[in-house]
């Protein structure tokens, strides 16, 4: 069965368009820190985008998810308006968090983006919390929190995982193994040889995937997300592949072998792989995947150019919104 | 005298106390990696297992460096950002503090807790908050932060050395500073504050990246305010004497802090004074604190961090 039977035409357009907008947008980003345009930590999705891609084209819009500290392309998966992103990464009040939080606290609650998080495993407890109300609720939506390798050995990560079976609830662990928690190897960190087997023991299937294949992970997302929305509790979903920059903007990467980069961005891009596809397939033409491609540089560029011409925050804003009410008011 | 930077002055601390006593070790995650380049290099020196990186595992970490503490090891525990030690922080905390006393002082637990903090890099709150107030709030530890190279070395020295838990984080907004320090071996004791500058009109107490502004306000003052700069140096002991001797002469006092107003050292400063100098002060104390609301990120950070022209209008204010 070719991939246009489970997928469709725009379903295909659409996936291609995602991982482009996001590919896009972080490389613009990268540069625009160059020029000293964005402040404080960034970290880039980069070489990753199938992951976020894979697993949101299984979302319904009032499903819920979590992000990290590099959560720029969960959010533009699930919906998140590029440039209230940008603007929010440039520092202006017109952002989608008005200019206080930036890349690391992107959040979008309309669109079910319960936030980005600053603290590594912060968003898988916070996860089952989110798919708690659902099932309380019994409205078939699902949660799901995306962390990585090195997510997967805090507490925190062990107890959230623990909790949602123990609660049977419709909670989706995303783990994308980019092979570095922040300078550090899987290979140091993780204490075990296998993950999977680690994180099933818990008491819940986990499918693997490759993370840089959109077909392999929105295969493996499918599986996961319809185990949780059928009412059988929590499911994992594995995907692997490496992140084309460092861990922030400006990490000198000295951990890296001679040549992984390089070799990343030739055999392990989503990007890439997917056109290959689709010239073996025929599903799409090259011609379309062209025309996206104009559109999202279009796009970045008018995001970009709002974002420096957004306004800035005053300092009358900055006190505003830290509490909804504050005394007797 | 050789002149170097801050962030180079705690790495010569840490390489002559791993030198000098082999039951030193530091632990953390990325030390080898080197986020900051305080750790750069140490572990050809002293290996892998002196310079001991740990999964991203807060808890776990922190347990391993306790239990160490324990039996007989000094850990200096490197939380890389201050509002990481927060996911631990019943453990390096509340245990930690209340261990010597609940146990009836069996045991000592000679562990130094340190980390990169403070405003400036626009990191938002969670990277960007400080952490010496919450910890000088919980009895049993020793809580200090140095503002210049010289005091970075001999005050890490001196943490690693004392028989108490010791926080010692430090501002990454002067991590590049330079300063001179002596060649010789040398400690600077903790809970001894420091008068960095002389003056008779207003003291100004000031910690950290604060100090050096307040430095800079007390120069271009000078001639018509004449600014003493008191570097606490330790909060948790707090060397009241030298601030009372001092507001003997000024009679004013500004507390600078990059902690929260309320329930922060500069509250504690403030009320302390009230109870043993009111009857020095000429004026209210004073505070320049961060406001009561999480550090924005972003370009925002600069309206509620404490900042020279904050300072200088703050010791107008007490001084009219």
């Amino acid at each position: 069965m070719s991939q246009s039977e489970v997928l469709g035409r725009e379903q295909l357009l659409a996936a291609y368009r995602g991982m482009k907008t996001i590919r896009e947008f972080e490389e613009r980003v990268h540069a625009e820190i160059m020029n000293g345009q964005i402040a404080g930590f960034t970290h880039l999705y980069t070489g990753q985008e199938a992951n976020a891609i894979g697993v949101c084209a299984h979302l319904d819009h009032e499903d819920t998810i979590i992000s990290t500290h590099r959560g720029h392309g969960h959010c533009i998966a699930k919906g998140a308006d590029v440039v209230g992103m940008m603007k929010e990464l440039f520092g202006s009040s017109e952002g989608l968090c008005k200019g206080k939080g930036g890349s690391m606290h992107v959040a979008d609650v309309d669109k079910g983006i319960l936030g980005a998080n600053g603290i590594v495993a912060g968003g898988p407890p916070i996860s089952v919390g989110s798919a708690l109300a659902a099932k309380i609720r019994d409205n078939g939506r699902v949660a799901v929190s995306f962390s990585g390798d090195g997510s997967v050995n805090q507490g925190t990560c062990f107890e959230a995982m623990n909790l949602a079976v123990v609660l049977n609830v419709p909670a989706i662990f995303v783990i994308e193994n980019n092979y570095y928690s922040e300078h550090t190897n899987i290979s140091y960190a993780v204490g075990c040889d296998d993950l999977k087997a680690r994180t099933e023991a818990f008491g819940f299937p986990v499918f693997v995937a490759d993370g840089a294949d959109f077909f392999s992970v929105h295969e493996a997302a499918g599986k996961a997300v319809e185990h949780a929305r059928s009412g059988n509790g929590p499911a994992g979903v594995f995907a692997e592949t490496g992140r084309f920059h460092g861990h922030f903007v400006g990490d000198p990467q000295y951990y890296r072998a001679e040549g992984e980069l390089e070799d990343l961005r030739e055999n392990s891009c989503c990007l890439k792989n997917f056109r290959a596809r689709m010239a073996e397939t025929g599903e799409l033409g090259s011609d379309e995947l062209d025309a996206i491609d104009t559109e999202v540089l279009a796009l970045i560029e008018q995001a970009v150019t709002e974002s420096k011409a957004a306004a800035r925050p005053t300092a009358e804003q900055v006190t505003e919104d830290v509490y909804i009410h504050y005394g007797n008011a | 005298m050789r002149t170097i930077t801050l962030i180079d002055a705690i790495k010569e601390a840490y390489q002559e106390e791993l030198r000098r006593d082999d039951s030193v070790f530091l632990v953390g995650q990325d030390l080898r990696g080197a986020i900051f380049p305080h750790t750069k290099g140490l572990v050809e020196e002293f290996g892998t297992e002196r310079i001991l990186d740990t999964p991203i595992a807060e808890s776990g970490m922190y347990g391993a460096a306790f239990g160490a503490a324990q039996e007989g090891m000094r850990p200096v525990v490197d939380f890389m950002f201050g509002g990481f030690s927060y996911v631990t922080f019943s453990e390096c905390s509340v245990t930690t503090g209340q261990y010597y006393f609940l146990h009836g002082s069996q045991q000592s637990l000679p562990i130094v807790i340190t980390a990169g903090v403070g405003t400036g890099q626009r990191l938002a709150n969670d990277h960007a908050m400080s952490i010496h107030g919450t910890f000088a709030h919980h009895p049993g530890i020793k809580v200090a932060m140095p503002s210049t190279p010289y005091d970075a070395k001999g005050m890490f020295k001196a943490a690693i050395r004392d028989d108490n838990p010791v926080v010692i984080p430090w501002h990454m907004g002067i991590m590049m500073l330079k300063g001179e320090i002596p060649d010789e071996d040398y400690v600077v004791p903790l809970g001894v504050a420091d008068v960095k500058r002389e003056g008779d009109d207003v003291t100004v107490l000031a910690n950290s990246m604060q100090l050096q502004h307040a430095l800079k306000v007390a120069e271009k003052l000078e001639g018509e305010i004449s600014v003493e700069v008191i570097d606490p140096r330790s909060f948790v002991p707090f060397d009241i004497d030298t601030v009372l001797q001092s507001l003997e002469k000024t009679n004013r006092l500004v507390v600078v802090d990059e902690d929260w107003e309320s329930g922060g050292f500069a509250a504690t400063v403030s009320a302390r004074i009230m109870e043993q100098g009111f009857d020095l002060l000429d004026a209210p104390v004073t505070r320049v604190t961060l406001p009561n609301m999480p550090v924005p990120g972003g370009y925002m950070e600069e309206y509620v961090a404490p900042n020279p022209e904050k300072i200088e209008a703050a010791i107008r204010a007490v001084c009219a």
